[in-house]
């Protein structure tokens, strides 16, 4: 067990993130420009500036040379990330300890997904090339499968997990950069098509287009780009070891990566109560029951209290624990290497107090973006705050 | 004494009604219902089936040679016979052949392996016939062919049955055939098929080897005449003598339908379970010629649990219209899934052939955690390469959770996922199959069955999914 911190060695100084959504008219290249140019010019550099670069891609590009063509980043080391909807977190991350380390000042840190160009509805399945083991899994199918806990001992139903996409849509209407800004009423989630039970059209985040990018530099250096940077807290990736449908008396009521991410990330600033002590959270609604296990997962609520709280409005804009202001992946869309740092996009921006008033929360100074991919099995927390 | 040691049937679980077939296509119906083999069935699949039925109870290194009859076999060029065995859990040493071509290479592989017992070269021989025979849209071979296989386990000891003699004509006459051009078989007229092929020479063999035993009439309890025409059986009754209603064996064309080479295998085991000590069984099979069997049921049909008629199994679905059989069968042109089809690995599936084809699990011998596939360290307790292999396919287990997937292609969605917990611990995220959907639950109690998962890369992947335990 790690024992160490980066808590506040590392800031960001500046984000750009394209908007999210079928971008028939961008190539994947087009997108990378769009935020790594916006990034840079929130953080007043230029590209020479750039001393080392991450790239975060799942399915749409490989090698560095993903990024350095389109930048012309020229002669600097660039390193691709995949880890499967924790790639952007953990390019982050990954650029935090190098700039940590005193290896670089200044880095660029960039995830991008072009989902639309494939032709399919849904996720290319490539790594899922084996040709028995895991056969007939599906992204809705494999996290789903809480449902049977969740609905058999804690009275969740269709309208509990509605409620969750009412949420998310009802946040991406107010966000100019959203896949979706559109409301929807309970009743059209609840008789949505179903992909997979019990999860209809609604509970599923759509395919999407996205890059966004942010410029780290090391917490010396932070202020002489801007006053309101943000800094790093805690970072945690936890990848568990075999696949949740093959495990060991696995219980279907927690994804147990989550789970351990958080309390790693938790440990790493000595956070007690996360509901008192986060003013925000982003995480991975991929799926709306997705949400709804991401909330116990995260010591958010208990599991016997978790309909509750969603009844109750807890984690709406104007709730307690406001989650997903962004409209989550839900609304604002899933380019896969794209969201983790599209999230922290949200955070950035959120604590700077630049988000529109609509859906801008009073007083955020420390805010978590959590992924979770795979079967899934791999999980990645991250926390930042003002200095 | 060479004879059966044991019997078993396999029927699939759907049935399709033949008034449907005849409203579909404006024709009459021949009343009944047929036995239709599901999407992840085929011949080799409903094989596997049967001989697990066949032999259990005996232990699997006994079976020294597997013989495999079938028209319908996946491969032109590809054994099915060693992948029924390996599907079984055969031993590696075990000999094995595939028989073809006609509706009596089930009752050929019958005469091979009394011949191989006979001659001591094996003690233990399972034959298998399966076929799942697809007649052309509103002819009368698509509402009389059903999907079926049987298995018999030929020996010299502990037997059910000894078979006392047979007797062969062959016949190359052109009845009902199929070249290998064609997609569906085609038949001369039936007028000529019946009096000069079923009649003329079921006749001419049960004289034959009524003759050459010096056997009449009344040394028989029972007949099995297994001619793909119930007019015909009767007709031959008839003229023998033999008391249609004590000892004609019910043919099982107006609940299963004909299933080509595994019939007459099928209608045997039937017999044979129904049975009573020392009676006398006749036994026929047509095809290309015809072939007879004199059998003579032992005491120990008494102990033993000899299985269930053929078309009694637990539990049918009624298909819902001709389109869902269509869907099944893949006659009908339906859209891809919008996902790229990856390639597959004919190594990959040699490579592990013993976790995916013969479902072996690995037990940990430090922690006892029982896992799948194969892994080299523990999950539990992560201790290395310290594991022995696990036999699952004849363990039962229970559904932890699932869901209804109607994203993954499936002919008749939803396609039903589930995580599935086997007996002693292992779990396995597998599909579902034979089920309606609305009957799945959790913690249902569930069987192990051997199936087709998909042909990608051009070659057909068996493993294992599981089905409800009714």
């Amino acid at each position: 067990m790690a024992t160490g911190n980066i808590k506040d060695k590392v800031s960001i100084v500046g984000m750009g993130c394209t908007k999210f959504g079928e971008n028939w008219d961008m190539s994947a290249d087009d997108m990378i420009v769009e935020a790594a140019y916006e990034a840079m010019e929130d953080a007043g550099i230029d590209p020479k500036d750039i001393e080392a670069a991450w790239v975060s891609v799942t399915t749409s590009g490989v090698s560095g040379a993903a990024l350095a063509n389109p930048l012309k980043l020229d002669g600097i080391p660039i390193t691709r990330v995949e880890n499967y909807c924790a790639s952007g977190q953990d390019a982050i991350r990954n650029a935090a300890f190098a700039i940590a380390c005193g290896m670089y000042d200044i880095v660029l840190v960039l995830g991008f997904e072009k989902l639309k160009d494939s032709g399919l509805r849904g996720l290319p399945l490539t790594s899922f090339a084996e040709p028995v083991v895991g056969l007939g899994m599906t992204a809705p199918g494999s996290f789903s499968l809480p449902w049977v806990y969740f609905f058999e001992e804690h009275g969740v139903t269709k309208e509990t997990l509605a409620k969750i996409a009412v949420k998310n849509h009802y946040n991406g209407s107010l966000n100019d950069k959203a896949h979706f800004q559109k409301t929807i009423s309970l009743e059209q989630a609840i008789k949505a098509p179903i992909i997979a039970w019990p999860l209809g059209l609604f509970d599923c985040c759509p395919t999407t287009d996205g890059a966004s990018a942010a410029i780290l530099v090391s917490r010396e250096i932070a202020k002489t780009f801007r006053d309101d940077y943000i800094n790093l807290k805690a970072t945690s990736l936890i990848i568990d070891s075999m696949p949740p449908g093959y495990r060991p008396k696995h219980e279907f009521s927690s994804w147990p990566a989550t789970d351990r991410a958080a309390k790693e990330a938790y440990r790493q600033i000595g956070i007690s109560d996360p509901v008192k002590e986060l003013d925000l959270i982003e995480l991975h609604d991929c799926f709306s029951i997705t949400e709804l296990v991401t909330y116990c997962d995260l010591g958010l609520c208990s599991r016997e209290a978790v309909k509750d709280c969603i009844d109750s409005g807890f984690f709406e804009l104007s709730g307690d624990m406001p989650v997903n202001v962004s409209g989550g992946l839900k609304s604002f869309g899933h380019p896969v290497g794209a969201t983790g740092i599209r999230m922290v996009y949200e955070l950035y921006k959120q604590i700077q107090g630049k988000v529109d008033k609509k859906r801008q929360v009073k007083d955020v100074s420390l805010g978590l973006a959590h992924n979770l991919g795979g079967y899934p099995q791999v999980a990645s927390v991250l926390i930042v705050g003002s200095p | 004494m060479v004879g059966i040691r044991a019997t078993g049937t396999y029927n699939p679980i759907y049935r399709l009604e033949r008034k449907e077939i005849a409203r579909a296509m404006g024709t009459y119906s021949m009343g009944g219902v047929k036995a239709v083999s599901n999407y992840d069935e085929d011949s080799v699949t409903m094989a596997v089936e049967a001989v697990r039925s066949a032999v259990d109870g005996i232990n699997p290194s006994e079976i020294e040679a597997l013989l495999f009859a079938s028209i319908t076999s996946p491969y032109k060029d590809k054994q099915s016979a060693s992948t029924v065995a390996l599907g079984v859990d055969l031993k590696e040493g075990v000999f094995t052949s595939d028989l073809s071509n006609s509706i009596r290479s089930g009752a050929a592989a019958l005469t091979l392996a009394m011949d191989r017992v006979k001659s001591g070269s094996s003690k233990n021989v399972v034959i298998t016939a399966s076929d799942c025979r697809i007649g052309i849209g509103g002819s009368e071979f698509e509402q009389f062919y059903g999907d079926g296989a049987a298995a018999l386990v030929i020996s010299n000891e502990d037997l059910v049955a000894t078979i006392e003699g047979s007797y062969e004509i062959n016949d190359t006459i052109l009845d009902v055939w199929q070249t290998s051009l064609e997609s569906f078989p085609t038949s001369w007229e039936d007028r000529f098929i019946k009096t000069k092929g079923y009649q003329k020479t079921t006749i001419a063999v049960i004289r034959g080897l009524m003759e050459k035993y010096q056997l009449t009439v009344d040394d028989f309890q029972k007949v099995v005449i297994a001619v793909p025409d119930y007019k015909i059986q009767i007709g031959i009754c008839k003229s023998f003598g033999f008391d249609i209603k004590t000892k004609l064996q019910e043919s099982f064309f107006s609940s299963i339908g004909f299933t080509g080479s595994a019939h007459p295998l099928l209608m045997l085991a039937a017999a044979i379970a129904e049975a009573e000590p020392n009676d006398k069984i006749l036994f026929v099979a047509y095809g290309d010629g015809a072939q007879a069997f004199v059998l003579s049921v032992t005491g120990l049909i008494k102990d033993r649990d000899v299985g269930h008629p053929p078309d009694s199994i637990e539990s049918v679905i009624t298909l819902e219209n001709y389109e869902q059989y269509l869907k099944i069968k893949g006659l009908i042109a339906t859209e891809a899934a919008r996902r790229p089809l990856l390639p597959s690995s004919a190594s990959y599936m040699w490579r592990e052939r013993n976790y995916y084809t013969r479902f072996h699990g690995c037990k940990c011998l430090n922690c006892g955690t029982e896992q799948y596939p194969r892994q080299r360290v523990c999950y539990e307790c992560k201790a290395k390469d310290n594991f022995e292999e696990i036999k699952l396919a004849s363990r039962k287990g229970k559904i932890i959770t699932y869901t209804k997937d109607y994203l993954f292609p499936c002919p008749i969605p939803p396609h039903i996922q589930t995580v599935v917990e086997l007996e002693g611990g292992c779990r396995v995220y597998m599909m579902m199959t034979d089920v309606k959907p609305d009957e799945v639950k959790s913690h249902m109690p569930v069987k192990m069955t051997f199936r087709m998962l998909h042909d990608r890369s051009n070659f057909y992947h068996y493993s294992w999914k599981c089905s409800p335990i009714y």
